[in-house]
C-alpha cells in the first residue's frame, strides 16, 4: 500500500513534468508568434512604403525612368495573359493525368515510375523549369522570349500541384459511388465524367487556384527565359476588328509580369524605385493572398458540406 | 470520513455518476463499487456505455474537449473524488493503469515499452528498471518468451504477445486499479485464453475492472458483474448471482440471449 | 435440338461488346494516359536539356577544374569555372535558413498537433498556409529592405548584401513547409498510441517527445529533407538580398552568390545563345538538379515508409 510520503514524491515529480508542459506551450506560442510577427512586419513595411504610390495612375501607366510616373500597366496585363496560357495548358493536362493515375492506371512498374516522377517534379526548383523553358521553348521550338514560352514554363511548374489535387479529390469519393454507376451500365469514362469529376470539382478547383497563385508569384523561371524588364507597350489585343476577329499574335509578344517588375525596381539603387517595388509587392501579395484565401475557404466549405 | 471497514473492502465507489459527450448523455446516474483485489466485469450490448464508464476511472475523457463528468468516483483509501477538476488526471492515471482494446505498444523496444511508465515517473537507474521490468514481464507471463530479445521492436511480437506486453507495461508501475477495455476482442481464441488466465492470476495483486463483450469471459474471470444498457447500470451483483439468478428481467434476457 | 439453347457456345447476341463504345473508351483512355506520360517527358526534357548544354560546356572546361577551382568568374577575361564558390554560397545560405526553419517548424508542428486547442489550430494552419503562399520576390524585398537594416543595428559591420539576412528570411519562408509536413506526420500517428501513453500518466510533453515524435520519425525526417531541398533551390531571396558576386566564403556575414543567384545574374545579362557563358548556367543548373534530386528521392522514400506503417 502506498504511504503519504510516496504520494507526495509522486506529486512533486508530476509537478516538475508539468512545468515542462507549460514551458513547451510557451515556446510553441513564441514560435508561432515569430511567424505571425514576420508576416505583420512584411505586410506593414510594404503598406507604409507602397500605399502612397497606389493610385489609379499606378495601374494605368507604363514603367518609366522617372519613378513617380512609373506604373504596372504592362506588368499586370502580362501577368494576366501569362496566367491564361498557364491555366489553359496546365488544367486539362493536370486533371487528365490525375484521373488516369487514380482511376485507369494498372498497378505496374510503369505507373509507379510515373507516380515517383510526379512527386519528383514537384520538388524540382523552379529555376530549373526556367532553364528547360529557355532551352526548349525559347530556342528549340523558337517561341522566343514570349508570353507563350513563359505561360508554358509556369504550366509545367504547377502541373504536379494540379495532378496531386485531382488525385486526392477523386480518391476521397467512396467506392460505392463508382459501383453505383457501373451497376447502372455506365462505362468507365461515363463514371468519371458524370460522377467522379463533378463530385471532386471543388477539390480540383482548390488545387488549381493554389497552383495559379504560386505561378503568379514565380519570378525565377521567367527571369531565366530572359523576359525583358522594361516594357513600355502592350501586347497586341486578342480581339481584332477584322475577320476572324480573334488574334493569337499576343502569344508571341514580348512581355513583363508583376514579380519581374517588382524585382526590377527592388534592384534599383534609388529609393524612389524601391517605393514602387513596395507598391507592386503589395498588389502581388494581395493577389496571392486572395487566391490562397479563396482556396482555403473552398476547402473549408467542402469539408463542412460533404461528408461521405 | 468513511469507516475503516468500508475503505478496506472497497477500492472505489461510484456515486451518481453521469457523463456527457457534448450534449449527449452517455452515462446516467450510475452507482456502483469496486471491491478491493477483486475482478469486476462490465457487460452489455455495444453502445451501452461500458467503455465510456471504464474511461472515467482514469479520466481519459479529459483528453478531448466538450466532455463533462457529473457525480463522484471515490478512490480509497484516500477517500478522494477523482473526478474533481482539482484532481490531476495525470496522478490518477499513474495510480490507475489501463489496457486497451487493440494492443497498442509504442514503436520502441520491448524493454522500453515496459520501462515507459517508470521513465515517465522519472526513474532512470538501470538496476531498478531492470528489476521492475523483469517482474512486470513475469507477472504478464511474457518473460520467458522475450527475455532474450528485450531490445527487439515491440511491433515484431504476435498480437497476443503485444497485448501481454501492454499488460506488463501497465503492471510495471504497481497500479492500484487495472482497467481492461475488451482486452481480447482483437485476439484469436488461444491468445484470449492466455490473457484470461493472466487476468485471473492478477487479482491477488490489483483491483481489476474489465469491459467485455463476451459474457462467457465475464462469467469465467470475474467476481462481480455489472450489466449496463443505454448508459444505465441495470444490475450489479456477484457474478454467480448475475448469471444464475439475476433479479432484473432485462439482465436475464441479455444473459440468456433473448435480447434483440 | 432445343430452340431455347444458343446455337453455339460462343453466341452472345446483343450482349457482345459494342465496337463503337469500346473504341470511344479506348480513345479517351489514351488521351488520359498521354497526359500522365507527359510528366515523364518533362523530367526527361529537363535532364536532356541540362545534360546537352553541359556536355558542350565540359568540352571546354574539365570536370576536374569545375569541381576544384576556387573561382567562378566565367564572364571575366580571366575566366575561371570553379563551382565551389557557388556551392559554398548555397550551403551557407541553406544552413542559416535551416537553423531557423527546422527548429521553429518542428516546434510549431508539435505545438499545433499535440498542444494547441482546436480553435488555435483552425486559425493557425490556414494562416501558415497563406504565409507559405507569399511570392518569394516579396520575401527578397523584405530581406533586403527590412531585415538587413534591422540586423545592421545589431551587427554594424554587416554589408548591405549578406547570406545571413537572405538565409534568415528564407528560413522563415520555409517554416510553413516544414511545419505542415511535420504536423501531417504527427497526425498520422494513431490516437491509440497517444492514449496508451496518457493512460500511463504521461504529460503532453512526455507523450509528444517520447511517443509521437519517435513514431512519426520517418515522416519528420522527410519533412526536414524536403525542407533542405527547398532551401537549396530557392532563388529570389538570395538573388536580391545576398548579392550576386561569387565569393568562396563560409562566413554568413559576407555577400556571396548561390547557384541559383548566378543563373539569375546571367539571365539578366545579354549572353548570346550558344556562348560558353550561356552554357555555364546549364552546368550550374545540372549541379543544382542533382543535389535537389538526391534530397527529394530520400525524402519521398521516407515519406512512403511512414505512410506504410500506419
Amino acid at each position: 500500500m502506498r504511504d503519504v510520503n510516496n504520494l507526495n514524491k509522486l506529486r512533486k515529480i508530476i509537478g516538475r513534468h508539468k512545468r515542462w508542459d507549460l514551458l513547451f506551450m510557451i515556446t510553441g506560442i513564441i514560435a508561432l508568434m515569430i511567424a505571425i510577427l514576420t508576416f505583420i512586419a512584411l505586410f506593414s513595411q510594404m503598406l507604409i512604403d507602397g500605399m502612397p504610390r497606389l493610385s489609379w495612375d499606378f495601374f494605368t501607366s507604363f514603367p518609366s525612368r522617372r519613378p513617380e510616373a512609373a506604373g504596372i500597366l504592362s506588368a499586370w496585363v502580362g501577368t494576366t495573359l501569362v496566367m491564361l496560357v498557364t491555366a489553359v495548358s496546365a488544367v486539362p493536362l493536370g486533371i487528365g493525368a490525375g484521373v488516369y493515375l487514380e482511376e485507369y492506371a494498372p498497378k505496374n512498374l510503369f505507373t509507379e515510375i510515373i507516380e515517383i516522377n510526379v512527386t519528383n517534379l514537384a520538388g524540382v526548383p523552379s529555376i530549373i523549369y526556367g532553364l528547360l523553358a529557355l532551352g526548349l521553348f525559347v530556342y528549340q521550338l523558337g517561341f522566343g522570349q514570349s508570353i507563350l514560352a513563359a505561360g508554358l514554363a509556369l504550366a509545367l511548374l504547377i502541373l504536379p500541384v494540379v495532378i496531386v489535387a485531382t488525385r486526392e479529390a477523386i480518391r476521397a469519393i467512396p467506392i460505392a459511388i463508382r459501383e453505383g454507376a457501373y451497376a447502372l451500365g455506365a462505362t468507365k469514362w461515363q463514371t468519371v465524367s458524370d460522377h467522379l469529376l463533378p463530385y471532386s470539382s471543388a477539390g480540383i478547383l482548390t488545387g488549381i487556384i493554389i497552383g495559379l497563385a504560386r505561378a503568379i508569384g514565380e519570378t525565377a523561371p521567367i527571369i531565366t527565359i530572359g523576359a525583358l524588364t522594361f516594357i513600355a507597350f502592350l501586347p497586341p489585343p486578342p480581339i481584332t476588328e477584322e475577320f476572324p476577329y480573334i488574334s493569337f499574335e499576343w502569344l508571341t509578344a514580348p512581355f513583363t509580369v508583376m514579380p519581374i517588375q517588382m524585382f526590377n525596381w527592388v534592384s534599383r539603387p534609388e529609393e524612389a524605385f524601391q517605393l514602387n517595388a513596395a507598391a507592386a509587392g503589395l498588389v502581388l501579395v494581395v493577389m496571392t493572398l486572395t487566391m490562397n484565401g479563396l482556396a482555403i475557404y473552398l476547402r473549408y466549405r467542402m469539408r463542412k458540406n460533404i461528408k461521405w | 470520513m468513511q469507516n475503516s471497514e468500508e475503505s478496506n473492502e472497497y477500492k472505489s465507489a461510484v456515486k451518481n455518476l453521469s457523463f456527457y459527450y457534448g450534449t449527449f448523455n452517455a452515462l446516467k446516474n450510475i452507482d456502483m463499487v469496486l471491491h478491493d483485489k477483486k475482478i469486476t466485469a462490465l457487460i452489455g450490448p455495444s453502445g451501452c456505455g461500458k467503455s465510456t464508464f471504464l474511461r472515467c476511472f482514469n479520466r481519459m475523457h479529459d483528453l478531448y474537449p466538450g466532455n463533462r463528468y457529473e457525480g463522484d468516483i471515490i478512490l480509497y483509501p484516500d477517500n478522494v473524488n477523482i473526478l474533481q477538476p482539482k484532481v490531476d488526471p495525470i496522478e490518477v492515471r499513474m495510480r490507475i493503469s489501463m489496457v486497451f482494446q487493440k494492443p497498442n505498444p509504442f514503436p520502441k523496444s520491448i524493454y522500453e515499452n515496459v520501462a515507459y511508465g517508470l521513465r515517465v515517473r522519472g526513474i532512470k537507474q538501470r538496476a531498478i528498471l531492470d528489476e521492475k521490468i523483469e517482474d512486470a514481464l513475469r507477472n504478464a507471463a511474457l518473460w520467458d518468451e522475450v527475455k532474450d530479445r528485450l531490445n527487439d521492436l515491440a511491433f515484431n511480437l504476435s498480437g497476443g504477445q503485444q497485448q501481454r506486453l501492454c499488460i506488463a507495461r501497465a503492471l510495471a508501475t504497481d497500479p492500484e486499479i487495472l482497467l481492461f477495455d475488451e482486452p481480447t476482442s482483437a485476439l484469436d481464441p488461444i491468445a484470449t485464453a492466455s490473457i484470461e488466465e493472466l487476468i485471473a492470476d492478477l487479482k491477488d495483486k490489483v483491483t481489476i475492472l474489465i469491459v467485455t463483450h463476451n459474457m462467457q469471459q465475464a462469467a469465467r474471470v470475474s467476481d462481480y458483474t455489472a450489466y449496463m444498457y443505454l448508459g444505465e447500470l441495470i444490475e450489479f451483483d456477484e457474478t454467480d448471482t448475475i448469471f444464475i439468478k439475476p433479479k432484473n428481467k432485462q439482465t436475464e434476457d441479455y444473459i440468456t440471449g433473448r435480447f434483440g | 435440338m432445343s430452340k431455347d439453347l444458343p446455337r453455339d457456345k460462343n453466341y452472345v447476341g446483343k450482349l457482345g461488346y459494342s465496337y463503337r463504345r469500346n473504341l470511344h473508351e479506348r480513345f479517351i483512355e489514351s488521351i488520359l494516359f498521354l497526359s500522365a506520360l507527359l510528366s515523364v517527358f518533362i523530367m526527361l526534357a529537363i535532364i536532356v536539356m541540362l545534360v546537352k548544354e553541359s556536355i558542350v560546356f565540359f568540352q571546354h572546361v574539365s570536370i576536374w577544374e569545375f569541381l576544384t577551382d576556387t573561382q567562378w568568374t566565367p564572364l571575366f577575361d580571366d575566366a575561371h569555372y570553379g563551382i565551389l564558390p557557388l556551392v559554398a554560397g548555397t550551403v551557407v545560405s541553406s544552413l542559416v535558413a535551416l537553423c531557423v526553419a527546422l527548429p521553429l517548424g518542428t516546434i510549431i508542428a508539435i505545438y499545433l498537433s499535440e498542444f494547441a486547442p482546436f480553435a488555435v489550430r483552425e486559425v493557425a494552419k490556414p494562416f501558415l498556409e497563406l504565409l507559405g503562399g507569399i511570392p518569394t520576390v516579396v520575401y527578397g524585398y523584405f530581406a533586403l529592405l527590412f531585415v538587413t537594416p534591422l540586423l545592421q543595428i545589431i551587427f554594424p559591420e554587416l554589408p548591405g548584401f549578406s547570406l545571413l539576412s537572405a538565409g534568415l528570411v528564407m528560413g522563415i519562408m520555409i517554416i510553413p513547409y516544414v511545419s505542415s509536413m511535420t504536423e501531417d506526420a504527427m497526425r498520422a500517428v494513431p490516437m491509440h498510441l497517444r492514449e496508451g501513453s496518457y493512460a500511463m500518466g504521461a504529460t503532453r510533453f512526455q507523450t509528444a517527445i517520447r511517443v509521437v515524435t519517435p513514431a512519426a520519425f520517418s515522416g519528420i525526417a522527410a519533412a526536414y529533407i524536403l525542407g533542405i531541398s527547398r532551401a537549396v533551390g530557392e532563388t529570389m531571396v538570395v538573388a536580391i538580398a545576398a548579392g550576386m558576386q561569387p565569393n568562396l566564403t563560409w562566413n554568413p556575414m559576407e555577400p556571396a552568390a548561390t547557384i541559383t543567384a548566378y543563373i539569375v545574374q546571367v539571365s539578366l545579362g545579354d549572353l548570346p545563345h550558344g556562348s560558353l557563358g550561356y552554357q555555364t548556367i546549364f552546368a550550374a543548373g545540372l549541379t543544382l538538379l542533382l543535389i535537389t534530386l538526391v534530397f527529394n528521392i530520400i525524402g519521398h522514400l521516407l515519406r512512403k515508409r511512414y505512410r506504410e506503417i500506419y
